[in-house]
């Protein structure tokens, strides 16, 4: 108890870091992506859905600096009852408690601003997104999010290390990287790279009990519209067959890519 | 009511997903009947904008603030954006215009609409196509505001030479919003970055390890390419992560994509399914790679490679 009392203490007086972690359910990455509804609705029939893969990232950095620093890890989502699953996941892996906001994602905007809502109400000193998400891979809601908090966003965040209370950022970008320096609160899109494909938490049997006991609060959206909507799906038409040319034939591959796909 | 492009440029040179910008920049205003203006950072000389048919340039002055800087450039994009009395803002699917989108729509009241494939549908709601689920399928969007950003997918459209006013401004430099400053900048060793390159030679786990990378540098030295890997490849550490193209990885959207050695995972060929030619060549015939390529030659990567390199070499007088 009084170990705990202590915790507190530390977290208010900001010497732990408060974290904030979106996380967005997506269809797993070997779905097959196919719609209903006179192509109105993508087709959820056996599809098995996973924590966005950006967010993953994020989520272990941010269990990292639990370990070894204290760090309060809360996870957010917003969505309806389907999503509590992948929270009590992110509560396995290790996030202190959960959040789902009860709605049904519109759109990037009408997502951050729900977002926004939530964490107007605390102090986080870093709130975590992906940077983007893998089904409708808007790579939106990080920005918009910053940017109706007033905080600085850095997207293709691929380094995060903290010293003091000023955060030390790279950033990945076409042929090159960035390196950044900013004073908290900062809004982060993860990626691959912030932290190794090794260091990925599969929860464990105790963490997977653990989860249980831990926090899911369900709390109401705010009444807002969305800003955009979508009308209609549709699969890219299908590929003809491949041209196979023999291996001892490699002038007819190069005539063909010269003269028929004119690409060289 | 004009529409304005955002011009991104490297090194003093208008990068080539901007001039796709502004060809499609102007395809739109001439659909509106309206004026196009591009706005440029820090360029000294934009006129070479004027052929592809920008009617007004206006250069910000960066004060010899040298790197990009998403809060400044946004503000100042809206500002302009506001000025100009413009419903459409138009930015390329660079690392950086995506960084930009959604930063720039908060900013400007409008929607944000990344992955855009062609001319808007309609504009009266402004209704366009995205892709969507990695390149999987596509949807239909519709803005519920009368502004919009739009994010063009890289050569979705491509790049039209056509006469525009060419007149020139400059604008003032918005002052900073927060605290995120760049130290320094580190340019990969690559010449070409899989985000600007024309070809794309990809290798996987089939090349057996690092050592044998000469085999897919030296063919990207004849074709002017930019190198890339499979996930496992980069994960392994034979390559950097910077080259992991896929789902999790860098997307591609090249014209020409070479594969050897990789299988053709469904996550691998999700990110680079916009590619417009896909060659592959495997050693394994029912490799699924051989269902997403164009081209492809059922052959030993380390047998095949090499007579192509030299081949090639011939052809190119190199
Ligand atoms: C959540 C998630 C996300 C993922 N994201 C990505 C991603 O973004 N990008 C990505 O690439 N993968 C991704 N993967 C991994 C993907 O599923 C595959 O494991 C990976 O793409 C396989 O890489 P590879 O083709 O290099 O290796 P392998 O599958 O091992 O294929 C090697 C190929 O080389 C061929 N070969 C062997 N020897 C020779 C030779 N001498 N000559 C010619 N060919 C030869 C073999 O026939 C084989 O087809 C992801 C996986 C998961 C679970
Ligand atoms: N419904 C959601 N609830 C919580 N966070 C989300 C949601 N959708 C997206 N995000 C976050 O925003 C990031 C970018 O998503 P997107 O803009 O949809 O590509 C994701 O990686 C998540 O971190």
């Amino acid at each position: 108890m009084t170990h705990r009392h202590f915790f507190i203490n530390f977290v208010q007086n900001n010497l732990f870091m408060k974290i904030l972690v979106c996380i967005s359910t997506v269809p797993d990455t070997t779905s097959k992506i196919n719609f209903v509804n006179q192509n109105q609705a993508f087709d959820t029939q056996g599809v098995t859905f996973i924590i966005n893969p950006n967010d993953e990232f994020g989520l272990t950095r941010a269990i990292w600096f639990q370990q070894k620093e204290g760090a309060d890890v809360t996870v957010v989502t917003v969505g309806d009852s389907s999503c509590e699953p992948i929270l009590r996941k992110c509560l396995a892996i290790g996030a202190d408690r959960a959040i789902r906001i009860d709605a049904t994602p519109m759109d990037g905007f009408y997502v951050a601003s729900q977002l926004s809502e939530l964490a107007k109400k605390e102090t986080y000193d870093l709130i975590i997104t992906g940077r983007e998400s893998i089904d409708y891979n808007g790579g939106m809601v990080g920005g918009i999010l910053a940017t109706f908090l007033g905080l600085p966003y850095l997207a293709n965040c691929n380094g995060l290390e903290k010293d003091g209370t000023t955060f030390n950022l790279e950033r990945e970008m076409d042929g090159g990287k960035e390196l950044l320096k900013a004073s908290f609160p900062i809004v982060i899109g993860a990626q691959k790279g912030l932290v190794e494909e090794k260091d990925l938490i599969i929860p464990n049997m105790r963490g997977i009990m653990q989860a249980r006991q831990k926090p899911l609060e369900v709390v109401p959206a705010v009444n807002l519209e969305a800003g955009s909507s979508i009308e209609s799906f549709e699969k890219p038409p299908a590929k003809g067959p491949v041209k196979l040319i023999d291996s001892s034939n490699i002038d007819g591959l190069i005539d063909l890519l010269q003269n028929e796909a004119k690409v060289l | 009511m004009s529409v304005i492009v955002y011009i991104e440029t490297q090194d003093q040179e208008i990068k080539k997903s901007s001039l796709e910008v502004a060809s499609y920049g102007r395809a739109i205003a001439d659909a509106q009947e309206t004026s196009l203006v591009a706005v440029t950072f820090g360029l000294e000389n934009g006129s070479a904008l004027k052929q592809y048919g920008v009617d007004t340039i206006i250069n910000v002055p960066t004060e010899g603030e040298q790197y990009f800087n998403a809060d400044r450039y946004s503000s100042t994009l809206a500002k302009i954006a506001d000025n100009e009395g413009a419903k459409l803002l138009i930015i390329s699917s660079s690392a950086n215009g995506r960084y930009l989108g959604p930063i720039v729509a908060t900013k400007f009241q409008s929607t944000y609409f990344s992955n855009v494939i062609g001319l808007p549908l309609s504009y009266d709601p402004l209704t366009v196509k995205r892709s969507c689920f990695t390149n999987k399928a596509f949807n239909q969007s519709t803005s519920q505001k009368a502004r919009v950003v739009i994010s063009l997918s890289s050569n979705s459209f491509g790049i039209i030479e056509k006469d525009g006013k060419g007149d020139l401004k400059t604008a003032e430099y918005a002052a900073s919003t927060c605290d995120l400053r760049v130290e320094s900048v580190e340019k990969s060793s690559n010449k070409v970055s899989i985000a600007d390159a024309e070809i794309v030679i990809s290798g996987g786990r089939g090349l057996k390890g690092p050592e044998n990378w000469h085999l897919i540098e030296d063919l990207a030295t004849v074709l002017g390419a930019a190198t890339a890997c499979s996930k496992p490849v980069s994960d392994m550490g034979w390559r950097p992560h910077s080259e992991h193209v896929g789902q999790t990885g860098k997307p591609v959207a090249s014209n020409l994509y070479i594969a050897i050695g990789v299988s053709g995972a469904i996550q691998h060929l999700a990110g680079i399914n916009s590619s417009k030619v896909k060659v592959v060549i495997n050693n394994d015939p029912e490799a699924p790679f051989f269902k997403a390529a164009d081209y492809g030659i059922v052959g030993d990567a380390f047998e095949v490679v090499p007579e192509l390199i030299s081949k090639l070499k011939v052809l190119k007088g190199a």
